[in-house]
């Protein structure tokens, strides 16, 4: 399936007290359609504002570059009534709170209509009867009922499910999810990563899955974009990325993580913690927290480099080359604590 | 275990008014010893966090007793709380709400030794000390809570919680709030201190991932009871009870191959209405006509506790894995 979404050079800058600073920095990237394709990064890495820019929805004031096309048409630079022909019909999103992302007193029906009569133009007893349909998509029981009902009748799990067919309502060709299930149960989780499964399979709709979980992105992306201060990372094929993470920012993420298999052996976390707006370090903003920093690190700004057929990778001095596949991490050189100072006495 | 220094028997908490009540937490048995993790899994609304608030006497039971070091935690309310209770301290999920914004954080962390009778110098010195041990710089006893981020503001509390000199922690979500590399500092961090303190820890999370890294012990909580309780790495290596099943197959795991999580369909009952019988068995794969009428309670099989007579009884059939 050809090419859906093609981002090229994508900067964001924020305004603040000191003047405008780069959230997203010269990022580029592709979704094909029927593809469902990850962006992992810690908080204050720039994922959530790569989002909001391509619906046109960043703060205030914000100042975008680079170029965003959807079907090679240029959405950046829009007026917002072309962006409403856009928005919901063409590309879809998915928040994290569920509890915000639903009017409170508007009946759960007119929410799940309002995108189908405005884009689709159907009426409103059809509009209604594709509502209940998409409620049992996402099983809601009783949707009929469900329909009447409110925003705050419903389970934070069930809502976040309701959030999901809003965004679904009017067939948007790309849904971007943005930590879709981090503040649901596991069991929920799981039927929200099987829906999103089987909607790209079967109607061939794209998924932008933004998170911090490698586990949710090792279950549904195919790819994987790892982001860090508004840069690209590393990005490639979500299995390759996992077993053999080439940038050490990745190497760190999957550390962190609890592994399943295992058992008790102590997490190893990142040390320090992301830079704020505006205080990203010079060279590679990674450096201060690399526990394979180099003194070039510290100057030269890493561009992106593919080191394998669709393995992008912005890390020149590249130690992880030669390194053991991910499974051993936990007793990697990792051991000495990080480099501020935390580890155990 | 030796003696525990946290124990609860037959623990009920109900919720709401008269007519409206709702058992969130019905006939909980659960012991803590010292230098030990125990791990509260189970999804929202299944009654772990009521059990934690309980535990530390922050709700009023219904039924049952919680003893702390021999001697019984009663319910609060406004009241101070005695000094045999300063022992027994709770960590808070939100660290950007449990502190006050308007004192600095050596004030705050000193406050626990003034409250046992030391004086405020013997505190600040005390809070230079733990915020060391918490992993923090001493000079962070000056700035305000506000000044760090979610992971350091949460060390903080930690800190707090220790100058109390606690033999007990009850920590209610402590690192669900934080990014991903602060939760790995976290975990480690409250497993050096049970180390290290020798304290007894009760660890409440949904996620389990976490819970299977750092707890000696995990308890799975299903609508207000225990479903399954032991060894944390017998109960992940070979889960018993179909709900403990469920849950440990609808993790994602981060190995990159690609499989999706496995779906347990259905959500948790409304507590006010619980289903007769096995609170489990409108969403149990292998429920059995009896499992409607006949009532749970945990019994001993293949080295823990599991509250499913279907499993108990082929478990402890010849067939089935041998039984200590």
């Amino acid at each position: 399936m050809g090419t859906l979404l093609q981002v090229d050079g994508l900067s964001v800058a924020l305004p603040t007290r000191s003047g405008y600073h780069k959230a997203v920095d010269d990022l580029s990237f592709a979704v094909d359609a029927g593809e469902v394709m990850g962006i992992a990064g810690e908080s204050g890495s720039g994922k959530t504002m790569t989002a909001l820019s391509l619906f046109g929805l960043l703060p205030n004031g914000a100042r975008v570059t680079g170029s965003i096309r959807l079907d090679g048409a240029e959405l950046l630079g829009l007026t917002s009534s072309q962006l409403r022909a856009i928005r919901g019909r063409q590309i879809a999103m998915v928040s994290q709170d569920p509890s915000t992302a639903l009017h409170p007193i508007l009946p759960i029906g007119t929410q799940l209509t309002e995108h189908m009569r405005y884009h689709l133009g159907v009426t409103k007893t059809e509009a209604m009867t594709r509502a209940a349909e998409l409620l049992r998509t996402v099983r809601i029981p009783d949707p009929e009922q469900a329909l009447r009902s409110y925003a705050g009748q419903f389970s934070g799990g069930m809502r976040q499910r309701i959030a999901i067919a809003v965004a679904l309502a009017a067939e948007p060709r790309l849904l971007v999810a943005d930590e879709p299930t981090t503040a649901l149960d596991v069991t929920v989780q799981a039927g929200i990563l099987r829906l999103l499964d089987r909607l790209c399979r079967e109607r061939g709709m794209a998924v932008i899955v933004i998170t911090h979980d490698l586990g949710v992105m090792s279950a549904v992306a195919r790819r994987l974009y790892v982001m860090y201060a508004g840069r690209l990372a590393e990005a490639g094929p979500t299995s390759e990325l996992i077993a053999r993470p080439r940038h050490p920012y990745t190497r760190g993420l999957l550390d962190a993580l609890p592994h399943p298999e295992a058992g008790g052996a102590p997490l190893v976390p990142i040390g320090g913690s992301p830079p704020s707006l505006g205080r990203v370090p010079a060279g590679c903003p990674f450096h201060p927290r690399c526990r394979y920093a180099q003194p070039s690190c510290a100057t030269d700004r890493p561009e992106p480099r593919l080191i394998a057929d669709t393995h992008l990778l912005a890390c020149p001095p590249d130690p992880l080359r030669a390194a053991p596949a991910a499974e051993g991490g936990q007793d990697s050189p990792a051991a000495d604590g990080g480099q501020d100072g935390r580890a155990a006495p | 275990m030796t003696e525990p220094v946290l124990q609860l028997a037959g623990v009920a908490v109900d919720y709401g008014r008269r007519g409206q009540r709702v058992r969130a937490l019905d006939g909980v048995d659960f012991a803590v010893g010292r230098g030990e993790i125990v791990g509260l899994v189970g999804e929202s609304g299944c009654g772990k966090s009521t059990l934690a608030r309980a535990a530390v006497g922050l709700e009023p039971l219904a039924s049952g007793t919680v003893t702390f070091e021999g001697r019984d935690v009663i319910h609060l309310g406004r009241r101070r709380r005695p000094d045999y209770l300063r022992g027994l301290q709770m960590v808070f999920q939100d660290p950007y709400e449990s502190l006050n914004p308007r004192r600095t954080v050596g004030e705050l962390i000193a406050d626990g030794v003034r409250l046992g009778g030391g004086s405020r110098k013997q505190g600040l010195r005390r809070a230079a000390e733990l915020l060391e041990r918490v992993g923090l710089p001493t000079a962070a006893a000056d700035s305000y809570p506000h000044e760090f981020s979610g992971g350091q503001r949460q060390r903080i509390a930690i800190a707090r919680t220790l100058a109390a000199g606690p033999s007990c922690l009850i920590a209610d979500e402590p690192i669900s709030a934080l990014d991903a590399s602060a939760q790995a500092q976290i975990a480690n961090l409250l497993s050096e201190l049970v180390d290290d303190a020798d304290l007894g820890l009760v660890l409440v999370s949904h996620d389990l991932s976490v819970v299977r890294q750092v707890a000696d012990r995990v308890a799975v909580m299903y609508l207000g009871r225990i479903v399954e309780i032991g060894d944390t790495e017998t109960v992940w290596a070979s889960p018993l009870h179909p709900y403990t099943e469920a849950l440990v197959a609808a993790i994602p795991r981060p190995d990159g191959a690609g499989v999706l999580p496995v779906d347990l369909p259905g959500d948790v009952p409304d507590p006010a209405n619980p289903p007769t019988g096995c609170r489990f068995h409108p969403r149990c794969p292998i429920a059995e006509d009896s499992c409607r009428e006949l009532d749970q309670r945990l019994i001993p099989v293949a080295g823990r506790e599991i509250a499913c007579h279907v499993r108990s009884g082929s478990a402890a059939a010849p067939a089935g894995p041998p039984s200590d």
